[in-house]
């Protein structure tokens, strides 16, 4: 079990390094939708099948769909691999590099602690996610579909046709 | 000297030889699918169909099976080689993927998973990419403009074919196929859950992209759509997934409202995977039906169709279904 976690998680890592230093954007997408789906596998393995499941269909399915849609009607041709090359120096990673470093410190930091335990003991279903979901977190999810409806009716008002005639 | 033959070791086996059987069976059933719809569209409108390669035309499959491995396997010098190559291998792969959580009989299936209906969902989800990489690695304007029309409407038919089975969820209490089975014991889901059936028929035809729902591959429009740039055993991977996709929706809808292997009354002595056998193909031989007698509708229609009537058509039969449940459920 544990060799498949460490494979899953390698696998998570290069493809989300391979997104961000991919110079094709729909290369880099693929492989942000490879990385989501070896995310998903580590929640299998943790014992949350119900969340790895919604990664896929939520994430993998159904969000990283939109992207690559725009990305496909954006008609980007070999001229946007130079620009983005171009965008890629040194000056422009260093500094996300060394906070993504600090942060990495401290989690070994927080590991080598001791002060955790192990994850994966108890099997989280379907229906433990929805009695907590409207048990104790009812306001979360009340406010979260606010945000939805507000976002329905801004796409509602974007693609308004000015013209009532017809 | 077979000291290492073990019981375990028997089970392992079994359960290899199962997937594998129901793999190949599907596989087969599929390639041999584009032999029988064409037969029977010819039957439906009075024509021979092919009957020149063996008695009946039944070794017709076996030439365009020849046909298709010799054909040069080009990829077009403008092509994006990754994605050109990727994209039929996830249309058939997922396909195949979700075959695996219908359970054929009480005793006979791939993988008995506790969130089987929800494992569909995300293949059916993953399946779109194979459409949509296809179309954009073409670098072809009809392919480009196919993709398009088929990931809108991919997702805007997955979006209420998801909730057109949760009123089969919220009456068996689980995501298990194999328990949505056993709890349709008494009576078939198809009774309680008539417009879940319909809109979940709908949108399985949909989401395989199969006529009336076809405008992503329209040939008096788009000269095929997304694989216009396909040859050979690549065009081969698509057409053989789009057969798989009829076989699996067929037995996806066999199996959450029919009741599966689940035989009629008095009925009993005819075994259950006749039973998931025979109601499958009748659902196979339906989405021919369809095919051979119905118009296509315009795009926007398409559309519109699945967002004003399905969609608040799945929705009020939820709330329905999850009302009656709770009514008769006792007091916790």
């Amino acid at each position: 079990m544990e060799i498949l976690f460490y494979m899953a998680a390698a696998i998570a890592i290069y493809s989300t390094l391979r997104v961000v230093t991919g110079t094709n954007p729909i290369h880099a997408l693929l492989s942000l939708i490879v990385s989501l789906l070896s995310v998903a596998v580590i929640f299998f393995m943790l014992g949350a099948p119900f969340a790895g499941a919604l990664e896929v269909i939520v994430y993998a399915g159904a969000i990283m769909v939109l992207f690559v849609f725009v990305v496909m009607m954006l008609n980007i041709g070999p001229a946007a691999a130079i620009q983005e090359r171009q965008w890629l120096t040194p000056k422009t990673w260093i500094a996300p590099a060394i906070f993504s470093a600090l942060l990495i410190a401290q989690m070994f930091y927080l590991l080598g602690k001791g002060d955790w335990h192990q994850a994966g003991h108890t099997m989280v279903d379907a229906k433990q996610v929805g009695v907590s979901l409207f048990g104790p977190y009812l306001l979360v999810v009340e406010l979260a579909s606010l945000l939805l409806l507000a976002a329905l009716v801004g796409a509602y008002h974007l693609g308004k046709r000015d013209d009532q005639s017809h | 000297m077979f000291s290492w033959v073990t019981p375990e070791l028997g089970h392992i086996f079994f359960t290899v030889f199962q997937g594998l059987v129901i793999l190949f069976g599907t596989v087969l059933i599929a390639a041999y699918l584009s032999l029988i719809e064409r037969k029977l569209l010819a039957w439906w409108q009075d024509r021979y169909g092919p009957n020149r390669v063996g008695p009946y035309g039944m070794f017709q499959i076996v030439a365009d099976m020849f046909k298709m491995f010799f054909k040069e396997d080009w990829t077009p010098p403008f092509a994006d080689k990754l994605t050109f190559r990727l994209a039929p291998a996830i249309a058939m792969g997922t396909l195949l993927l979700s075959m695996a959580v219908i359970p054929v009989t009480a005793t006979w299936g791939v993988i008995d998973l506790n969130i089987g209906l929800l494992f569909f969902f995300g293949m059916a989800g993953l399946a779109v990419y194979s459409v949509m990489f296809a179309a954009w690695s073409s670098n072809n304007k009809y392919a480009l403009l196919g993709g398009l029309r088929a990931a809108a409407q991919t997702l805007s038919y997955e979006v209420f074919m998801g909730l057109a089975l949760m009123g089969v969820v919220v009456q068996a209490g689980s995501f298990n196929l194999r328990e949505i089975v056993e709890a349709q014991s008494d009576l078939w889901n198809i009774v309680p859950q008539f417009f879940g059936f319909c809109t979940f028929l709908i949108a399985g035809i949909a989401v395989t992209h199969r006529h009336p729902f076809d405008q992503p591959e329209a040939e008096q429009e788009l000269a095929d759509g997304y694989h216009i740039e396909y040859s050979g055993m690549k065009w081969g991977m698509f057409f053989v997934a789009e057969y798989i996709g009829v076989v699996m929706v067929s037995a996806m809808i066999v199996t959450l409202f029919f009741g599966g292997w689940k035989p009629l009354p008095y009925l009993d002595f005819i075994p259950g995977f006749l039973w998931f056998a025979g109601k499958t193909c009748f659902f196979i031989m339906l989405f021919v039906l369809v095919r051979g007698s119905l118009l296509r509708p315009r795009y926007d229609h398409v559309m519109k169709f699945s967002w004003l009537v399905c969609l608040p058509l799945t929705l009020v039969n939820l709330l329905v279904t999850a009302a009656v449940v709770l009514l008769n459920s006792p007091a916790a």
